[in-house]
């Protein structure tokens, strides 16, 4: 078996006298897909940003490989070139055009040559059918158009793993579609991903696993089938309820 | 108006224009160079120079113009720190502008937000790549407006470097009214200096502004 | 020890009659800051009319007086009007003048910054509530106006007082001007008398302006 990728141990946040996540654990393995669920406030942003060093954790480690991820930790910079994270609101530098979002952490960070990366961004560009507007700047983008830059951005610096951080909630209904099935595709080419959603179809159709957040704690861990179809605890049972509609007529 | 007194002055007026924008130019630079440095420290909130650009800043921005160039140019001597009259003017004109450049610039950091820099950190960047490609050029340009009306503001500053005797437009105008008395002349060539200086600064400042406000980048 | 020359202060009367010079400077603010408020708000009304006449008008006055250094519009009303009309104005007199005419067109343009910043939509949801058009003003607008005026105003008042600096420059026995007599009368006694007395008058204007600033950053942080 794979030795996996990420490792979440028994990691505590907590704001103040609030606990957000409390003693969270789980790995992820090589070209696994991840899917946390839960209802808002459950912490499954705030593990993300964990997974990302962005956030101070009280105790707990994560572990990239055999390298610890941490907030303020040392060569946290080279570790986060491994790891992608695409935001909710895309957070695309609106003073670069398209193609220079892409470009910049590669050529800057990675220090690898332009010509090298502008190939590979423009063949990601083409595949994601945004190739036409690589010199448009982000306020000429729509919602959807923009997160699939955001995630072209993320792939161009080689990540191991993918972190998506409800990159659909800030969008219109009818461009939600078109930045799921990229990441259906990014699923189908084996590239490990974690994301946080509250599309519960999509969660079922791309996650090896499903992990349901609740109060900070893992409260169910299981495979999509099994979680959404015979979830075994009362609050999966009551927060998977709350998609379903009773008919009032 | 005597038009053949103007063309007699004019050349005069020329020579002291040159020496505003000079040391305008020149005081803003430095102004801009103070700015940005006190506006980092106060946005990455450096502990200890952080408080010193806090006292810096106020007892710039509380202070006129003329008193601190009167300190620098007949005070700082008295302790062994002299300064020619043109050095003097650029380095008042700096300690005045740099808290005005800091306060724009500090708007301008502030308005990014933070989430901005933590996507450029998790594209694996540092403190210094996030600001110098994501911050940086974002902030500037959102403190283009106050940015402007600061260059304005300074240039008008000018106008009291003659207290300490250096041959600039009030000086001239002031020095000619007192030897001819030709004083509408010298009036009028004094307005017509400071706006050949001063309007384009403005009409770029007002493009500027509804530039930034109708569109942002990409347009 | 380093001669600072700070003896001379306290020799005689000199830091009265420093205080007196600032006293001088202050009265002159004073003076202009409650003659432009008034007329300030006044004009900055009448441009958020549509007259294109009154407007057009008012853009020039503004755009001139605002353009020009203070110290140009100083020259121009001192030397000008004594050439132009043959009227003979006092420093002080002129300096008023100037700094009314100036800060009028800065307080009018705050106050139209402050009610066209007002979002469109606030009128609006206040008629949908049924509210008659002054009971929108009285509860809605005005309130909102006010608090953005007031930090800005405040901030007016110390600009005003640093302005009045300037008045050295047309002759008026202000606070640098008797810095300067108390300078020149002990340049033998205390030759480094410079240092002292003009960090006095830096220190001065600083007391005179710090605490209304902080009043203004104190409000706007408040009202935010």
């Amino acid at each position: 078996m794979a030795e996996p990728i990420l490792t979440v141990e028994h990691l505590i946040k907590a704001y103040g006298e609030t606990p957000v996540l409390d003693d969270i654990s789980f790995a992820v393995k090589p070209g696994e897909v991840i899917v946390v669920v839960g209802p808002s406030g459950c912490g499954k942003s705030t593990l993300l940003r964990c997974l990302n060093g962005l956030e101070p954790t009280q105790s707990g480690r994560v572990r990239l490989g055999n390298e610890t991820v941490a907030y303020g930790g040392k060569n946290l910079t080279q570790l986060r070139q491994r790891i992608g994270m695409v935001f909710q609101s895309y957070e695309l530098f609106p003073h670069l055009t398209v193609l220079d979002n892409i470009l910049l952490a590669p050529t800057k960070v990675q220090k690898r040559p332009k010509d090298e990366v502008q190939k590979e961004a423009e063949a990601l560009l083409d595949r994601v059918g945004l190739l036409a507007k690589k010199n448009s700047y982000p306020r000429e983008l729509s919602g959807g158009q923009k997160q699939r830059v955001a995630i072209v951005r993320a792939l161009c610096m080689h990540p191991e793993i993918l972190l998506f951080d409800e990159v659909t909630a800030a969008l219109d209904p009818e461009m939600v579609r078109e930045v799921l099935d990229v990441m259906l595709d990014l699923a189908k080419q084996g590239r490990t991903m974690i994301i946080v959603t509250h599309e519960m179809q999509f969660a079922r159709a791309i996650a090896n696993r499903v992990i349901f957040l609740d109060g900070g704690k893992i409260v169910e861990e299981a495979a999509p089938a099994d979680f959404f179809d015979h979830p075994k605890t009362e609050r999966a049972q009551r927060f998977l309820r709350t998609f379903t509609f009773d008919a009032v007529k | 108006m005597d038009w053949n007194a103007i063309q007699q002055y004019l050349p005069l007026y020329q020579k002291a224009a040159v020496l505003t924008l000079r040391l305008g130019v020149a005081g803003i630079i430095f102004a801009i160079v103070i700015g940005l440095v006190c506006a980092v420290i106060q946005y990455d909130k450096i502990p200890v120079l952080r408080q010193i650009v806090g006292v810096y800043i106020q007892l710039s921005r509380n202070t006129p113009l003329l008193v601190q160039l009167f300190f620098i140019y007949y005070g700082l001597p008295k302790v062994g720190i002299r300064t020619n009259a043109e050095l003097c003017g650029i380095a008042g004109l700096a300690f005045l502008g740099g808290s005005y450049m800091a306060e724009a610039f500090r708007s301008g950091l502030e308005a990014i937000e933070p989430i901005q820099t933590e996507s450029a950190y998790s594209l694996g960047m540092d403190r210094w790549q996030a600001m110098r490609y994501v911050i940086l050029p974002q902030a500037m340009s959102t403190s283009m407006p106050a940015f402007m009306a600061n260059v304005i503001f300074l240039l008008k500053e000018t106008s009291v470097f003659s207290a300490v005797s250096l041959m600039d437009l009030m000086f001239t105008a002031k020095d000619l009214i007192g030897m001819y008395s030709k004083t509408i002349e010298c009036l009028f060539l004094l307005v017509v200096f400071y706006l050949i200086i001063l309007l384009p600064v403005s009409i770029v400042g007002s493009l500027i502004e509804r530039r930034l406000r109708y569109a942002g980048f990409g347009s | 020890m380093l001669d600072l020359g700070l003896d001379v202060l306290f020799k005689g009367k000199n830091l009265a009659r420093l205080l007196g010079g600032l006293g001088v400077a202050l009265k002159i603010s004073a003076t202009s800051v409650l003659i432009s408020l008034p007329l300030g708000i006044l004009l900055g009304v009448l441009m958020t009319f549509r007259s294109p006449i009154i407007k057009a008008i008012l853009r020039l006055y503004l755009e001139f007086i605002r353009i020009m250094p203070q110290m140009v519009l100083l020259f121009l009303v001192y030397f000008g009007t004594t050439r132009a009309f043959g009227w003979n104005l006092s420093g002080e007199t002129a300096s008023v003048i100037v700094f009314v005419l100036w800060g009028t067109a800065e307080m009018s343009d705050l106050v139209r910054g402050a009610l066209i910043a007002i979002p469109k939509h606030q009128y609006e949801s206040a008629e949908a509530l049924g509210m008659s058009r002054a009971q929108a003003y009285w509860y809605i607008i005005i309130p909102q106006t006010v608090r953005r005026l007031i930090p800005l105003s405040i901030n007016l008042i110390t600009r005003m007082i640093k302005t009045t600096s300037l008045v050295l420059m047309i002759g008026v026995v202000e606070v640098i001007k008797v810095a300067q007599q108390i300078i020149e009368a002990n340049r033998t006694a205390s030759p480094n008398a410079a240092f002292g007395i003009y960090l006095t008058v830096f220190v001065l204007y600083f007391f005179a302006c710090w605490p209304i600033s902080l009043l203004a950053s104190y409000l706007e942080k408040k009202w935010k």
